[in-house]
């Protein structure tokens, strides 16, 4: 068995009154691309949100059970989410790069870190834009605005921002979905390539994404978690007749 | 049957069209006359020595330069006290405060009734609170105080508008990087909103000018011997020079254009002020691709 990057333990998550996950248990494998999928609403993005304590930001959020990441409960009560988010990074599903140059944008999350020697800053953004496969596009222009750029080099560019800081998790919620066939491809190759460094979990609605990028799957229905396994068995042998029923596209 | 419907309701609309594109031609009409009037009885006292030079001879000859003084100072001084003050109050409302508490609402409210003061009031407020209690005396210090406060709702709601106009996904993505709500707030959302709240504060410099009752008792005087020294000297201000030339001079057939050409200067200031907020925003709107 595989190295354990992240613990779901009983998750069960609350807006207001409304229950969006329910008991939800599921084990992140390290260095590997974990995909969760299922149809609109059933509560992907949530479940992603709850790593990095995203939702802590939602009016009337309530979350139970437990989450270990490196052997201690993220939701616990002396636990700072900002640690938390530094180590545990996001990409959303559209670009949304800061109204700064190419350069500003990786570079925000050192200086925030307190990054101050302009060469280290400077080794790390061309590292983080190499690995991020956007370099060799960018780097004659790297003090030109962010907003120049096409949307999927936009996305590979928050990806290269996310990775800058070397967090241990990668959160990605559906990040090819707002970009055309290509970009997405690129998108795709660029994730499998960082699997090497980094643990994904990928929120995708996009079951052929899954099926390509992913080493295993999570497969979600109304706020529970029906399946979980390599990909390949969820793709080819499904044990739930909900997951069949869904990856054959007898609903979505 | 159904044509004659048909050709009723366009009828109907119409009518309608007709009331609107007049309404929209009677504001236009009213402002051009506006600008006739006062430009063409005041325009020809209007020259350098006007602009450069002090009232004399009992404010019957001369210049308004201390006037235009005045209103600077008391202009600037009024954006010291209302911009922090105002900035710090809608990050608070926006990227603080939950809407939902009642404190929160009750706080809104209470910046809606301000700005629903009176300004004469906020002039007798200033008189019995900063010349008075503090003991600021008539001076630029208790007119700048007064007359930022009476701006505050403004500059308060026009950042709110600012902050509000800035994504959420910038906010999200600040904050999975691992920074906190500050730094988010710090370098993010106010670089970003920045030419907004500008475009809010020159609005409200603007209208801070052209107030008269704010200062009529905390910080104007019809007439200075000498331009103000410090913050605790009082001032000529332009609106209250107008003032004082209409209702306490002795000679109105030579005071009466002077205060035309007062009025003349003002609006032309205001009206520049506006024209650098509109330039401002359009900059802003044409860089901003978000």
């Amino acid at each position: 068995m595989e190295e354990i990057k992240l613990q779901i333990k009983d998750l069960n998550v609350f807006f207001g009154e409304k229950q969006v996950l329910h008991q939800i248990s599921l084990n992140i494998p390290a260095n590997k691309v974990t995909a969760i999928i299922g149809p609109s609403g059933c509560g992907k993005s949530t479940l992603l949100r709850s790593i990095n304590r995203m939702n802590d930001f939602f009016e009337g959020v309530k979350v139970e059970g437990e989450i270990i990441f490196d052997g201690n409960n993220i939701y616990a009560e002396d636990v700072d989410p900002v640690v938390i988010r530094r180590r545990i990074g996001m990409v959303f599903q559209m670009p949304n790069p800061f109204p700064k140059s190419i350069f500003e944008n990786v570079a925000y999350g050192l200086r925030i870190q307190g990054w101050r020697s302009r060469k280290a800053i400077e080794e790390q953004v061309i590292k983080s834009l190499q690995a991020a496969a956007l370099w060799d596009e960018v780097k004659d222009r790297l003090h030109s605005s962010a907003f120049d750029l096409s949307g999927g080099q936009q996305q590979r560019l928050c990806i290269a921002r996310a990775i800058a800081v070397e967090p241990e998790i990668l959160l990605m919620d559906e990040p090819a979905s707002a970009l055309d066939p290509i970009a997405t491809a690129r998108v795709e190759e660029l994730i499998r390539s960082l699997i090497e460094k980094y643990t994904i979990v990928l929120v995708t609605h996009n079951m052929q994404e899954a099926a390509r990028a992913s080493d295993y799957t999570a497969f979600l229905l109304l706020g529970r978690l029906i399946e979980f396994g390599p990909t390949n068995q969820i793709f080819t042998k499904p044990q739930k007749k909900e997951t069949e029923d869904y990856l054959t596209g007898r609903f979505g | 049957m159904k044509e004659g419907i048909l050709k009723r309701r366009y009828l109907v609309q119409n009518i309608w069209f007709t009331i609107f594109w007049l309404s929209m031609i009677l504001i236009a009409v009213i402002l051009g006359l506006i600008l006739y009037f006062i430009l063409s009885r005041g325009i020809k006292v209007i020259n350098w020595e006007f602009l450069t030079s002090v009232p004399r001879r009992g404010m019957t000859e001369g210049g308004i330069f201390p006037a235009i003084v005045g209103t600077f100072y008391l202009v600037l001084g009024s954006i010291v006290v209302s911009l922090p003050l105002g900035i710090f109050s809608a990050i608070y409302l926006i990227e603080y405060a939950s809407p939902n508490r009642p404190v929160v609402k009750a706080l809104r409210t209470a910046i809606h009734c301000l700005a629903g003061v009176p300004s004469v009031v906020f002039g007798l407020f200033g008189l019995a609170v900063f010349v008075k209690i503090f003991g600021f005396g008539v001076s630029i210090l208790s007119g700048s105080l007064t007359l930022g406060i009476m701006s505050l709702p403004v500059v308060i709601t026009s950042v709110e508008e600012a902050l509000k106009a800035v994504p959420l996904s910038f906010r999200e993505a600040s904050l999975a990087l691992g920074a906190n709500k500050w730094t988010t707030i710090w370098r993010v959302v106010l670089p970003s909103s920045l030419p907004g709240i500008l475009t809010g504060l020159i609005l409200s410099v603007g209208r801070a000018a052209g107030e008269t009752a704010p200062i009529m008792f905390t910080a104007a005087v019809f007439y200075a011997r000498r331009l103000p020294q410090s913050i605790f000297d009082p001032a000529m201000a332009l609106p209250y020079h107008i003032y004082g030339l209409m209702t306490e001079g002795t000679r109105p057939d030579k005071q009466v254009p002077l205060a035309y050409g007062t009025a003349v200067v003002l609006i032309l200031l205001v009206i520049a002020v506006d024209f650098i907020a509109i330039y401002l925003r359009g900059k802003s709107r044409r860089t901003r691709k978000w």
